[in-house]
């Protein structure tokens, strides 16, 4: 494949045809925040945090669905970008109920991360406080919709790397969320082959194991990454 | 940490079929669903099928068309709940949908929303306990010429009042 | 099918044209006034008094002033009755033979349709949209035949260029360059959408056309497909529009019939067939990656843009999205030429615009006028001016897309780039007019009610800011807002408009932004003073971590705790909206 030579943050970067801004970006270490983005599955630019400037496009652009081009020049950073990624976070946290203190991904979580790295430390709009209900139907795991963020990461790999498709998105607007087969609890989901993926995917406490009690809920990247290396690699047991 | 309350009762599809096999609308539907080659994207135009058949969509029926068009349950109740047209709850006798359209909101559409509302003391998307009537809202029905503009069981009634809506709520109940 | 069968059509229906035509408008907005009776008790009447021979009672389309129908017009006598009523019918009848009678009727010479320039509505109120004859009748399908016979796809795209059309449904896109980019693009198999999901409130342009005249749209569909490449198209029409819907699908199976849709049209190796699909209420799917999705039977999300659908569309395929108006203004086109085209409108903005206009004005009803014209003509000269003695305070366009053109702007000419000008977007053609009666804030939480409950909720700024944006909205106009909201608010609006997915959250923040320019007196009239001094912002960048996720914990648990009481006292009364 040929190579495409672009500029990022004023370096010279080669990148693979077809390759995305992120890709590029990340072989060149420039760290761009991202949330619904997940290696290995399809990306859907949803969640806007990966907004880049590139010179001569009137309109910023998500890095992980845009393909790089020849001369392409992009800014990764700039106070436009930075408030807005501020702004955006903002929006997420005071969305749903966001308290890391009780929650059980606290200090392993990518939201709180993300947070800190981007200074958010405080939120300037009204909490919006909605209720939503925690599916502890299942066995193995559990479904807080208090926490989710509705990145689809769960969706995706459930349909695209299980192949299940139990997990998707009902509803819309601020009253979106995440289903179990026809909004069943988790439990009696008959297409769910318990596989433990999603929760594996989650960037938040939203899926979880049960039994996880504050902070406990660590995920092990390891396993996310063999999920979705795995049939590259021709690997069929997940490494200890 | 409490147990989910998500309202549908377990169904299996074996159960939906067998309970399928006996109603002759489902019989209707899957020659509909037949006419599309139980083609993928023929989802929508089979749910509205289903609805116009049904009346509303339950979730054995939802099971049903996921079942035959070879879909995960999921992806129908993702369709079915994205569409404001579709409703997964029965509808009443009659149904009364104001339009809140821009050109009938400056022409007092909110007035005649709110006169329905308290008159029968249930707010739009909801039916009353007697299952008489449903009111919904419209977001614009393209009658803006003949503004305010409310849907009366399908019939398009033009320039209402909310004494001219309560009048027409008032023949329901006296049938 | 051959050119020689339209001319045997076109002669046969020209001759069995009766002397007088009794012209009733069976378009959605006649037909809730009960137009349906009216001709079915015109016609009664002219059989009783014995003028069948010579007095045909025909069903057409819209004939625009929606506000004053059922409307019924006499040929040649040029009399336009309005407000007719059933018993009416008789006494119509009457008048054919030199009887006087006292009838409401309007003067067809005013302003409102003297100054209309019908080019895309041509045959809107003429031809009964039922029947194809009628529209062969009127040079129908002419075109389609002349480009599949004479022209080459590539200068079909050329024609189009040449003649300036932009789209109608809002961005205002050359239709040429569209056309180009899709033909161009390699792929095995290629589509034709008609996007007729017309959303905006207050809009009802689109569906007038289908519903007055569907063969056009298909005929221009068809020519759009010969340019491109395409074989099969999709009419994609809102549920809401059930008689669009119904004349769509007669017109479509009488052009089957005739052979001017299907395979070998025109005995051409040209084939081309077109399906309706029903929209099920999602304003979101007027959005053209959004409405493949639908087309594709997904929920109607949007996806970034690159690819455009031109490249990579419907199933991978390059697709080609027009609007119905576009679509419409296609036939004419290649019937007179591009360049009889090219030289109605301004110099960048060609041709005409069909508006819808509504709201607080006397005639409201659906006018086409030249690309030009001013804000102050279409709503003052042709609208009448404001209904009930009210002053003309703003006109909307664009919908909840759209923005303000206030009283002083009125004299702005209706083209693209002047109406972007002020912030405000062609869009498809929605005009609404708006008073003194009518409060600017509340228009614009009205837009941003309407684009949070429609938002898809996939992308953040859109699923959220919609929702604080309109929190906002109402805290100032039930006077609880402070100046720092409304800095807050302008933020959003801003960060909104640039980072969201698709041009619904990309123009959600328009009408705000546009009141806030033009209106921020009725904003600032509402706010309260600042009670907790100026802005702190800088204090907490400052804090040491520790000290702001504390205060941060705080915060969050004294809002919980208000919340909690306040949820409690409202449960006793009333039932929570959070439970719907």
């Amino acid at each position: 494949m040929a190579a495409k030579t672009l500029t990022i943050d004023g370096r010279q970067v080669s990148a693979e045809e077809g390759a995305t801004i992120l890709q590029a970006a990340e072989e060149a270490g420039a760290k761009i925040p991202t949330l619904c983005h997940l290696d290995g599955i399809y990306d859907v630019g949803a969640c806007r945090l990966c907004l880049v400037e590139v010179a001569g496009v009137p309109k910023l652009l998500p890095a992980c669905t845009t393909k790089v081009a020849e001369g392409m020049d992009v800014r990764t950073d700039s106070e436009r970008i930075r408030s807005y990624r501020r702004i955006n976070f903002e929006l997420l946290l005071a969305e749903r109920n966001h308290i890391c203190a009780v929650c059980v991904a606290n200090g392993h979580c990518e939201l709180q991360t993300l947070a800190y790295s981007l200074g958010v430390d405080h939120v300037r709009y009204d909490y919006r406080f909605p209720r939503w209900e925690v599916d502890t139907t299942h066995s193995l795991f559990g479904m807080d919709h208090n926490r989710c963020v509705l990145c689809s990461r769960c969706v995706r790999v459930c349909w695209h790397i299980e192949g299940a498709g139990t997990k998707n998105v009902a509803g819309r607007g601020a009253q979106s969320r995440i289903i179990t087969d026809l909004n069943m609890p988790w439990k009696h989901a008959d297409s769910c082959t318990s596989c433990g993926k999603c929760v594996q995917a989650c960037p938040t406490g939203a899926l979880f194991h049960k039994g996880s009690t504050v902070g406990e809920m660590e995920r092990d990247r390891s396993k996310l990454e063999f999920i979705v290396t795995a049939r590259e690699k021709g690997q069929w047991i997940a490494p200890d | 940490m409490t147990s989910a309350s998500v309202q549908p009762p377990r169904q299996s599809t074996k159960s939906t079929l067998d309970h399928a096999s006996g109603d002759k609308r489902f019989r209707i539907l899957e020659a509909h669903m037949k006419k599309h080659q139980f083609r993928h994207d023929a989802l929508i135009e089979v749910l509205h099928k289903a609805q116009e058949l049904f009346g509303f969509l339950e979730s054995d029926l939802l099971l049903f068309v996921a079942h035959k068009l070879r879909l995960p349950p999921s992806r129908v109740y993702g369709v079915a709940t994205f569409y404001h047209f579709f409703t997964l709850k029965p509808k009443g006798e009659h149904t009364c949908v104001v339009c809140m359209g821009t050109a009938c909101y400056v022409k007092g559409a909110d007035k005649v929303l709110a006169a329905v509302q308290e008159h029968t003391r249930i707010k739009p998307g909801e039916t009353t306990p007697d299952n008489q009537l449903s009111l919904l809202t419209a977001r614009c029905i393209g009658a803006c010429g003949i503004a305010p503009a409310v849907v009366y069981d399908g019939a398009v009634a033009p320039r209402q009042t909310p004494e001219s809506a309560l009048e027409q709520l008032g023949k329901w109940e006296a049938k | 099918m051959t050119l020689n069968d339209l001319h045997l059509i076109q002669a046969r229906e020209l001759a069995g044209k009766k002397k007088i035509i009794l012209r009733c408008c069976m378009a959605a907005g006649c037909m809730s006034s009960g137009s349906a009776n009216v001709k079915q008790r015109l016609e009664q009447a002219v059989a009783e008094a014995g003028l069948g021979q010579e007095v045909e009672v025909r069903g057409v389309g819209c004939l625009k002033l929606c506000c004053e129908g059922p409307l019924v017009q006499a040929d040649p006598q040029e009399v336009l009755y309005i407000k007719v009523t059933p018993e009416n019918a008789p006494t119509i009848v009457a008048t054919l033979r030199g009887e006087p009678a006292d009838l409401p009727q309007t003067d067809l010479n005013a302003p409102f349709f003297k100054r209309q320039l019908s080019v895309v509505l041509a045959n809107s109120g003429v031809i009964d949209p039922e029947r194809i004859e009628d529209y062969i009748a009127a040079e129908g399908y002419q075109a389609l035949h002349e480009v599949l016979t004479e022209a080459t796809p590539t200068e079909v795209v050329e024609t189009m260029v040449r003649s300036g059309l932009r789209g109608r449904g809002g961005a205002g896109f050359s239709t040429g360059i569209k056309w180009g980019t899709v033909a161009k693009t390699p792929g095995s198999r290629k589509y034709v959408i008609c996007n007729a999901d017309e959303g905006d409130p207050g809009a009802f342009m689109d569906r007038s056309v289908l519903e007055s005249d569907p063969h056009s749209v298909l005929e221009g569909m068809a020519i759009a497909a010969y340019a491109v490449g395409a074989d099969q198209g999709f009419i994609y029409v809102r549920a809401e529009y059930p008689l669009a819907i119904s004349r769509l699908q007669i017109a479509i199976k009488q052009a089957k019939q005739l052979g001017v849709l299907g395979s070998g049209i025109f005995e051409s190796p040209f084939n081309f067939s077109i399906d309706i699909r029903i929209g099920a209420g999602a304003f979101v799917c007027g959005e053209e990656t959004a409405l493949m999705a639908s087309v594709e039977g997904k929920r109607g999300t949007p996806r970034p843009r690159p690819p455009f659908p031109a490249e990579s569309g419907l199933w991978g395929c390059p697709t080609l999205i027009n609007n119905v108006e576009t679509l419409a203004n296609v036939p004419p086109i290649y019937r007179k030429g591009a360049a009889w085209f090219a030289g109605i409108g301004t110099e960048k903005s060609k041709g005409t615009k069909v508006f819808a206009l509504a709201g607080r004005v006397k005639n409201t009803g659906l006018i086409e006028v030249p690309m030009g014209t001013t804000v102050r003509t279409i709503v003052e000269e042709m609208g009448g001016g404001a209904t009930g003695g009210g002053h003309i305070k703003a006109v909307q366009t664009g919908g909840p897309s759209g923005g303000c053109i206030p009283l002083p702007h009125l004299d702005t000419p209706v083209d693209y780039e002047s109406l972007g000008r002020l912030g405000s977007i062609m869009g498809s053609g929605g005009m609404i007019v708006m008073d003194d009666t009518t409060h600017m804030v509340d228009v614009a939480r009205f837009f941003m009610e309407f684009c949070m409950d429609e938002s898809c909720g996939k992308c953040v700024p859109c699923r959220t800011g919609t929702v604080q944006m309109h929190h906002l909205l109402c805290k100032i106009m039930a006077r609880k807002a402070t100046p720092r909201d409304l800095e807050k608010l302008q933020e959003l609006c801003d960060m909104v408009k640039h980072t969201s997915l698709c041009g619904l959250g990309q123009t959600a923040p328009n009408p705000t932004l546009s009141t806030l320019r033009f209106f921020r007196h009725e904003y600032e009239a509402l706010l309260q003073p600042d009670t907790f001094g100026p802005h702190r912002t800088a204090d907490h960048a400052s804090l040491p971590a520790a000290e702001t996720t504390l205060l941060h914990l705080r915060q969050t648990y004294r809002a919980r705790a208000v919340e909690a009481t306040t949820r409690a006292a409202a449960e006793t009364t009333t039932t929570p909206t959070t439970a719907k």
